[in-house]
């Protein structure tokens, strides 16, 4: 049995080198300057970038993130806060449940919310959806990281007379920093990559665009669209698309984990306690 | 609980009850008086409300979703729903909605893939958390994490360029003589096709189902393997006999997230499954998918009746990954507790 679950790794492990190797090969090539300060060229002319796309992926995450993470980190806050409230418990069970749906199905209902009474797809609508994407992450990442400060941290705080809304900024918040921000770089690579909410919202856009209120271009669209078409010349720039999407995604997670290595020393020094209750 | 960081908490409703009843009546009574001299700050009380409104947003989103999606499928739902589930014909100019080919292909499709990452996922996770050496059970559970950052256009990309060259060329053809006496294996080798669309599901999956399972088995207590192991058995004995009866719902549940995540999978499978309005009847025939249907004809609805079919579709698909989402998470938890 050992032996199976050894082959079981190794199985589930080749086809991530597998694409991981592909990607490279074929992506690698394509990046050059001008892919990623040019606009997208008709088929059959040679040249041309995604810089509309790659510009319209950055303000469709920052919309998202503007409007998710105070939200979340509320959420988060009062989750940690009141652990074992009913209201809690569901909140927990809901938000969970709202990660697990279709991307899809978000993209739809802002569709209908947003969309349709405007009557325009726009780089508003598309923010929002991701913002759905990104909020139960953002919160139930924060409660975890809230949980793990020390209760005697806050519990110093309120004993020495600081009201617990700013015991909960200055002390709980504060230390769980480096965390939360780890948990928002993990859902902005997870909104970045992101195509399904977007088809219906922010639509895409092969013209240079930085307006909100109109459609706007972005990488997974650009790949989803390039991947389909019978040009090589598309072809291989969404190779090079994924390529540079994956590695912004990398790069991401790389910096999540290295602000946590950096702050994890501060936190060691004092130890949480397992078990006990926050309030 | 805020006002009073020192009172017990008061016996839940159907929890058990030990203290005198009369014990409580204190509490509350000498709660309310602290509350009448020490009123609650400003501050504090804006702070919980903000704080419990943001809370509030997840299960707002979560119902205004179902309630939006639900209301613009009711036309479709009111008129049609039996032609919906059970019609076999999708020709938008004729206004006729079957969706039971994109329900089949979904299903049939999720289900390959959950029977495919399964097992292997249960491996992987097995061996993360118990029989693999201690030095590889870090990284093989980071590197198979690593599957689940990939965005699902990339997965898509590789279906259609890698995989599905792959099994046109390689597996399909081999395969085709079996064909004769095994119906599932026979038809055109196409490429896109069920195969290709429950084999990128598959990849996509196993990350979920491997790292739910794998919290899971490290929830199981210590003490039960080290009993196994004090009784004589052999690691693999430790894991059948004391670790995966207990952890069993959990990994029920995190197998039924797989299912729900490719159930709603869009872009990767509406790149690999070919898109065709009809029955499959082979793996290697092109299907449908719900989510690639909707991916596909949602930006170009034409007319109301399209876009009510159309929603009523989105519907189910929501009702359906609700249903199993929820499952799911009440199966993990009883298991691991957060």
């Amino acid at each position: 049995m050992t032996v199976l679950t050894w082959s079981a790794a190794a199985v589930a492990v080749t086809p991530l080198l597998l694409m991981l190797a592909q990607l490279l090969v074929n992506g690698v090539g394509q990046l050059t300057p001008t892919f990623f300060m040019r606009m997208p060229v008709p088929p059959g002319v040679r040249g041309g970038g995604v810089a509309n796309a790659i510009v319209g992926s950055m303000l469709l995450v920052a919309i998202a993130i503007t409007v998710a993470v105070p939200v979340g980190i509320g959420a988060g806050l009062y989750l940690a806060e009141h652990r074992r409230a009913r209201f809690a418990n569901m909140v927990r069970l809901l938000a969970d449940v709202l990660s697990g749906l279709p991307t899809i199905v978000l993209g739809i209902f802002i569709w209908e919310l947003v969309v349709r009474p405007s009557g325009h797809f726009s780089a508003w609508a598309g923010g929002m959806a991701l913002a759905l994407v990104v909020l139960p992450l953002v919160a139930r990442a924060t409660e975890e990281m809230v949980r793990l400060v020390p209760v005697s941290l806050s519990e110093a705080a309120l004993a020495l007379g600081f009201s617990r809304w700013r015991t909960a900024f200055t002390v709980v918040l504060r230390t769980a920093m480096p965390g939360i921000l780890t948990a928002v770089l993990i859902a902005v690579a997870r909104a970045a990559g992101e195509a399904a909410p977007l088809l219906f919202t922010a639509f895409g856009n092969p013209f240079w665009s930085t307006d909100p209120s109109r459609p706007i271009a972005a990488l997974p669209l650009q790949i989803y669209t390039y991947a389909q078409s019978p040009y090589d010349e598309w072809r291989a720039q969404a190779w090079a698309s994924a390529l540079l999407l994956l590695v912004l995604v990398a790069l991401i997670s790389a910096g999540a984990r290295a602000v946590v290595r950096t702050r994890a020393r501060l936190l060691t020094s004092v130890r949480p306690r397992a078990g006990r209750d926050h309030a | 609980m805020w006002r009073t960081v020192s009172m017990p908490r008061l016996p839940e409703r159907g929890g058990h009850r030990r203290e005198p009843i009369l014990s409580h009546a204190v509490w509350v009574y000498r709660d309310a008086l602290r509350r009448r001299l020490m009123p609650t700050p400003v501050g504090d009380r804006l702070y919980r409300t903000v704080t419990a409104a943001c809370a509030a947003t997840i299960p707002i989103v979560l119902v205004l979703l179902t309630v939006v999606v639900l209301r613009a499928a009711w036309p479709a739902l009111h008129m049609r729903a039996g032609e919906l589930v059970v019609g076999t014909t999708w020709e938008v100019t004729r206004s006729q909605f079957g969706a039971l080919p994109a329900v089949v292909g979904t299903v049939l499709s999720s289900l390959i893939a959950v029977a495919i990452a399964a097992p292997l996922a249960l491996g992987v996770a097995i061996f993360a958390a118990d029989l693999g050496p201690r030095a590889l059970r870090e990284p093989v559970a980071f590197l198979v994490n690593l599957l689940a950052a990939i965005p699902s256009v990339v997965y898509g990309l590789w279906g259609v360029f890698v995989l599905i060259p792959f099994l046109r060329g390689t597996v399909m053809p081999v395969l085709a003589p079996l064909g004769t006496a095994i119906p599932l294996l026979s038809g055109p080798a196409y490429g896109p096709s069920l195969l290709a669309a429950g084999l990128v599901l598959a990849i996509m999956v196993l990350p979920f189902i491997a790292g739910i399972s794998r919290e899971v088995l490290l929830a199981v207590p210590h003490a039960q393997r080290e009993a196994a192991l004090a009784l004589g058995a052999t690691p693999w004995e430790v894991v059948r006999d004391a670790v995966l009866p207990a952890a069993r719902s959990g990994l029920v549940g995190g197998i039924m997230l797989g299912l729900g995540r490719a159930l709603g999978e869009t872009i990767a499978v509406a790149m690999v499954i070919g898109n065709r309005h009809a029955m499959p009847h082979s793996l290697f025939d092109p299907a449908y998918s719900v989510a690639a249907l909707l991916a596909n004809e949602f930006a170009e609805a034409s007319g109301d009746e399209h876009l009510s079919a159309l929603m009523a579709v989105a519907a189910l698909l929501l009702v359906v990954t609700l249903t199993v989402n929820l499952m799911a998470r009440w199966l993990v938890r009883r298991v691991a507790t957060p």
